[in-house]
């Protein structure tokens, strides 16, 4: 069966004359990814995109035979901006596999390091890669009416971050020379620093171990932490509002803007912070310590929330090939036949994936990329769900809110909003925000639930810095629990890497990996079309764009396409290219139809 | 009255250089994110014309470019069509093999505009090497293939000096200079980087490296040597569980043989690191990462002599301390507390 996603929506279907528009690669994103659209000028749309990964290197395929406790240091090096997100991940998949349980302290040091990525990730990532394409230089080169319009509208809040007009935040926001880029480049390292403290090195961590931690818990470790995270609470009460007038003004300039990068809502989000109260890292009471994570895993479909359950959403994976460059592996061996409840566990399922790559010529009516097509089979309506993660926060947003489970004082989900307290700070009192369910899943508010996610980050870290005092306070400073590795086992750990969902799956037979595949988010995002055809979140989303640039086929920048994209925080170490070629007319097509091409 | 600088200017110096840097090795752009973490210097610092002495200097990495696509790309191909006078390459990632195979390709970046395939980073080196006047690889793939040349890979990946050849010198005749760590760590890559324009400057001489290529002022000691735990060494106080303060040798560190300055330089501005904040070293600066470090969690083999050897030696050292710091610890005999109460009373 084949799974349309794309949003309905009416397609001309006069003659239309495509240009073939690519960019390879796309910058500003970690890894290197190419986009490959065919744009129709004359209706100001792009038509159809293909998302390429340019980068093989065989995690899967290397890390069998290897002992299963170097799984967390190898894996890391996955990603070089949130390798330390692969590294939690891996020990979570561990201590479920070696069946051990960290002391609390452990746990909340984890959490810290890891709320210290989000916060500098999402910083780096929103202000001074993302910001670029909403900055002077960019706006002005692509929209020039925008910019116009920008110069002569006030900023609503800018008693509270500065800046006079719209034009003005644009201004902050030009590479190097920008002041707020630079502050928030100034920011990024502070945040660093606070994950060094915990994980003791960025971007791969030195002091994280299945069982726990190297961190040694002292006074200085969490003073040191308090008073860095202090100046980022300030350095948010500013931030929020600046990006709320920013994109606020866009819906406002642009109307009908909330089409670039919309798709269906098809939200994954895995869950993040594990609560040391309830998380014994047992596969059998999963969906208990699931539901105690700080930030709750769900999947929401058109709004709905469809579970909240680790092991129901566990067991729906499936890994779909397609456009590929690998062999299936119908016939290879069959790692696990049930999970440890006793439900089966499918062929297509990551502990049985068997990674055979198979490298060619890229042939975008076949195989294009080395990225394989993640999917959720939603057993209600028998559909793979070509599920994305909006580039994390607004998954996990959506899915926290939705769910009401989380209460911490810092943060309340009510239901269909989270709300975040902020306490009060050197020049600025304490601030209550509240991020609500937006109408839309689309570039912008996936770029606003970004912004809002770094509060939501610091508002935990604040409940953790609480709670990892109380056991230092106490005298519970041991940050290790030893453990020994079975000869046969299997584990899996959820998490969140920035960018979105993150799992690792681990078979151990004989002590050693018989099979390991992680799935980072951007497979969920940047994947092709699959074996139904149906495309990957990327190519969705793109191929639903509408175009605003005011520049023709000979100046274009795709800057719609870009916002659409970096929306979700591409993070390829392989890629996606787009190239911008000169504007080559391909024949003309007769109603092309959305969401099903191959 | 004018201030006139002490050292006038050098004439033939080079003023202006860009620094093209290639991402799409076999990596994770882990070292172009700790370029971002640098603040000694800082690449705003280089860009904008903080320090001295320097050419003006553009950056072409993907990471922080503006541009996209064919647009960002120009700068390469005019660099590879001798365009371009004076540009450093950057290298980060390990290099594939791309003849292990029969088609395709393992890494690439853009594609080129003849044959709609991508163009692959080796041919990219080959291209650019040649014309360079230096060539950085920076991390340990590009600098000795690291963890994606891992044994069992399918790239049959590689670091750089084993690509161009270990012998292999620029047209300025500055071997590959080679800053390892995985990821780099921050600050030595842009020291590094300010080193070589301040030789570009005519302001430097010839940068020294050790025999396989790093500058020899950032990995000419142990790890060992500067951690703030080798007192605990030297005392004979071993860990025997993660989280100890004390010295974690047993628990798989090998920081006593591995080149690296991390327990001097800590991670950044002086925080973090390994060994010295609870982390064992697992040798990522050194050629033999990781394959020779493995399984990471268990003890050195040659640390089990060393550290049995100082066993007799540590602990009467650290008894004879205790007495003395016991000693120590006490005020003089003639600073009594009754003394005092009395005279204030």
């Amino acid at each position: 069966m084949s799974t349309i996603t794309a949003p309905t929506k009416d397609v001309p279907t006069k003659k239309r004359n495509l240009v073939e528009m690519n960019w390879d690669p796309i910058t500003r994103i970690v890894g290197s990814l190419g986009i490959f659209t065919k744009i129709d000028f004359e209706n100001r749309h792009v038509v159809e995109c293909h998302s390429t990964s340019s980068i093989f290197r065989g995690y899967s395929i290397f890390m069998k035979g290897k002992d299963p406790r170097d799984a967390h240091f190898i894996t890391s090096r996955i990603c070089g901006i949130c390798g330390d997100n692969h590294a939690t991940c891996a020990t979570y998949a561990q201590n479920m596999a070696f069946g051990v349980k960290p002391p609390a302290i452990a746990e909340w040091i984890v959490n810290l390091g890891e709320a210290a990525e989000y916060m500098f990730d999402h910083n780096i990532f929103q202000d001074n890669l993302v910001g670029v394409d909403f900055c002077e230089q960019m706006v002005k080169e692509t929209n020039p009416k925008v910019w116009a319009k920008a110069q002569s509208t006030a900023a609503p809040h800018s008693n509270l971050h500065g800046f006079r007009t719209i034009a003005d935040i644009m201004t902050a926001l030009n590479p190097f020379t920008g002041s707020f880029y630079r502050d928030a480049l100034v920011m990024s390292r502070m945040t660093r620093e606070m994950f060094c403290l915990m994980e003791g090195r960025h971007v791969h961590p030195s002091t994280l171990y299945p069982g726990g931690v190297g961190t040694v818990p002292t006074v200085q470790l969490f003073t040191d932490y308090l008073v860095r995270l202090m100046k980022y609470v300030e350095f948010m009460k500013k931030v929020v509002p600046l990006h709320d007038d920013l994109f606020d003004f866009f819906y406002d300039a642009l109307p009908g803007y909330e089409e670039v990068g919309r798709r269906r809502v098809l939200l994954a989000c895995w869950g993040s912070f594990n609560d040391p109260s309830v998380c014994d890292y047992t596969y059998k009471n999963m969906t208990q310590w699931g539901r105690g994570m700080f930030v709750t895993p769900g999947v929401v479909v058109d709004g709905k929330l469809v579970t909240t359950d680790l092991v129901d959403i566990n067991l729906n994976i499936r890994i779909l090939l397609g456009s590929s460059y690998y062999d299936e592996w119908k016939n290879a061996q069959t790692f696990v036949k049930t999970d440890p409840l006793g439900n089966p566990v499918d062929k297509n399922h990551p502990w049985n994936q068997t990674t055979i790559p198979r490298p060619q010529k890229r042939d975008f009516a076949g195989k294009y990329t080395w990225v394989m097509s993640p999917r959720w089979f939603d057993k209600r309506t028998n559909d793979h769900l070509a599920l994305d993660t909006g580039g994390g926060p607004i998954a996990r947003l959506w899915a926290t809110a939705l769910a009401g489970l989380v209460d911490i004082g810092y943060i309340k989900s009510t239901g269909q909003s989270v709300k975040m307290y902020l306490p009060k700070t050197t020049s600025l009192p304490e601030v209550e925000f509240e991020w609500k369910i937006p109408k839309w899943s689309n570039a912008i508010e996936r770029d606003r639930a970004r912004t809002y996610f770094q509060v939501y980050a610091a508002c935990a870290a604040l409940h953790f810095m609480e709670k990892a005092l109380g056991e230092l306070h106490a005298g519970r400073t041991k940050t290790w629990t030893d453990f020994k590795v079975p000869q046969d086992a299997i584990g899996c750990g959820f998490h969140e890497a920035v960018r979105g969902v993150l799992s690792h799956h681990v078979v151990i037979k004989d002590g050693k990996i018989a099979n390991y595949h992680p799935y980072p988010p951007t497979p969920w995002n940047a994947n092709p079309r699959d074996i139904y055809g149906t495309p990957g979140p990327y190519e969705d989303a793109v191929q639903n764009t509408p175009i605003f640039e005011e520049n023709g086929p000979d100046k274009f920048k795709g800057i719609d396409i870009m916002r659409a994209v970096r929306s979700f925080d591409p993070c390829l170490p392989c890629g996606v290219h787009m190239y911008l070629g000169n504007g080559k007319v391909l024949e003309t097509h007769h109603s092309p139809m959305f969401g099903v091409q191959s | 009255m004018a201030v006139v600088p002490v050292n006038p200017i050098i004439k033939d110096a080079v003023k202006e250089f860009d620094v093209l840097w290639i991402t799409a090795g076999l990596g994770c752009d882990g070292d172009t994110i700790a370029m971002t973490a640098a603040t000694q210097p800082s690449i705003e610092d280089i860009l904008l014309g903080q320090i001295p002495w320097i050419p003006k200097v553009t950056l072409h990495n993907p990471f922080l470019a503006i541009a996209n696509g064919d647009d960002f790309l120009k700068p390469f191909h005019q660099a590879a069509e001798g365009k371009m006078d004076n540009f450093i390459l950057v290298v980060e990632g390990s290099i594939p093999n791309e003849h292990n195979k029969k088609e395709g390709y393992w890494a690439s970046l853009g594609t080129d505009s003849k044959t709609g395939q991508p163009i692959t980073t080796c041919e990219w080196i080959d291209r650019l090497a040649p014309l360079a006047w230096a060539v950085i690889a920076t991390g340990t793939c590009a600098t000795y293939g690291g963890i994606h040349a891992i044994e069992g890979n399918p790239t049959g990946c590689m670091g750089l000096p084993d690509y161009l050849g270990w012998k292999w010198k620029s047209k300025a005749e500055i071997p590959i200079v080679c800053v390892p760590g995985c990821p780099v760590q921050p600050d030595n890559f842009m020291e590094t980087l300010l080193y070589l324009l301040h030789m570009a400057s005519g302001r430097a001489p010839m940068i020294p490296l050790d025999e396989v290529l790093r500058p020899t002022w950032l990995f000419g000691n142990t790890v060992h040597e500067g951690c703030d735990r080798g007192g605990f060494y030297e005392q004979a106080q071993f860990a025997d569980e993660y989280g100890s303060p004390l010295c974690i040798v047993k628990l798989g560190c090998w920081g006593p043989v591995v080149q690296c300055n991390v327990g001097k330089r800590g991670w950044m501005g002086g925080i973090g690191g390994c060994p010295n904040v609870g982390g064992i070293c697992v040798g990522c600066t050194m050629p033999g990462f990781p394959d020779k470090f493995m399984p990471f969690m268990n003890q050195p083999p040659g640390s089990l002599l060393s550290s049995a050897a100082v066993q007799t030696y540590g602990r009467a050292i650290h008894a004879l301390r205790r007495f003395t710091q016991s000693s120590m610890n006490k005020e003089p005999s003639w600073r009594k507390p009754t003394r005092l109460r009395s005279q204030e009373s």
